[in-house]
């Protein structure tokens, strides 16, 4: 359905141990909120990514619940502790039932 | 009364102004805050909402929250046609209780916050943005 989607992650490459980092997310999806009608009138069907998870090596840092007044190519800007080395990993589930993933590793140092 | 132009476009502001803030959809707005309060009361403190007082375009409006000991965050816009907007919980990991996101706003509406805390209370900021074009479509 959604085509070109593309998850964007801006992480830093190192960080002290147990240091706040801030982490900012964007997503290109058109995000159709159910709310426009195309040229003849008819309700464009919504599409929309329904959710956002950041963990950090299997811990938690945000779970987000997106509805459609999130504008398109949804961002999000938040704050993660890193105890240690490892990897975050970012999820966004969609409407369709697509699954978009990626992850940014980051050093302790 | 002697009609010059810049009493005329005052006027017309003001027309614009008083049919540009219709109480809408407070009903399923009242919903939605039972469906997460529970019906608890819900108090003001430990929030705080960033938005824009004047947003051109309503179609990405930068929000900001923010809380010092909140569990999960409900953002509402209450003149959207469906005025849940996002919610956000924090993690074991979270360094703080505070996201930023971009929303979009059909109208000239109040924006709401609704904190979850720690010890299980609910407290409420708001901010109330005008948008000169809307961004819900339709």
């Amino acid at each position: 359905m959604a085509s070109g989607v593309k998850p964007r992650v801006k992480v830093p490459k190192t960080a002290a141990a147990g240091e706040a980092i801030t982490i900012k997310t964007l997503i290109s999806h058109k995000m159709e909120s159910g709310q426009r009608k195309d040229d003849d009138g008819n309700v464009i069907p919504r599409s929309i990514i329904n959710r956002f998870t950041c963990d950090f090596n299997g811990e938690n840092v945000v779970d987000v619940t997106l509805e459609p007044a999130i504008s398109t190519n949804p961002y999000f800007e938040f704050e993660a502790i890193v105890p240690e080395a490892g990897a975050f990993t970012f999820t966004w589930y969609d409407d369709d039932g697509s699954v978009y993933e990626t992850s940014k590793e980051i050093a302790i140092g | 009364m002697e009609l010059t132009r810049r009493k005329a476009i005052w006027m017309g502001t003001g027309a614009l102004i008083v049919a540009g803030l219709p109480i809408r959809g407070s009903a399923a707005v009242e919903d939605v805050i039972a469906a997460f309060t529970g019906g608890a009361p819900i108090g003001t403190g430990d929030i705080k909402l960033v938005a824009p007082e004047i947003a051109e375009n309503g179609n990405t409006v930068p929000i900001e929250v923010s809380s010092g000991s909140a569990a999960e965050i409900l953002v509402l816009a209450t003149g959207n046609p469906t005025p849940s907007v996002a919610t956000f919980k924090f993690g074991s990991l979270a360094a703080s209780r505070a996201a930023s996101t971009r929303i979009r706003l059909a109208g000239t509406q109040e924006v709401v916050a609704i904190a979850k805390l720690d010890d299980g209370s609910f407290v409420q900021a708001s901010s109330t943005v005008k948008v000169t074009i809307g961004g819900c479509g339709g």
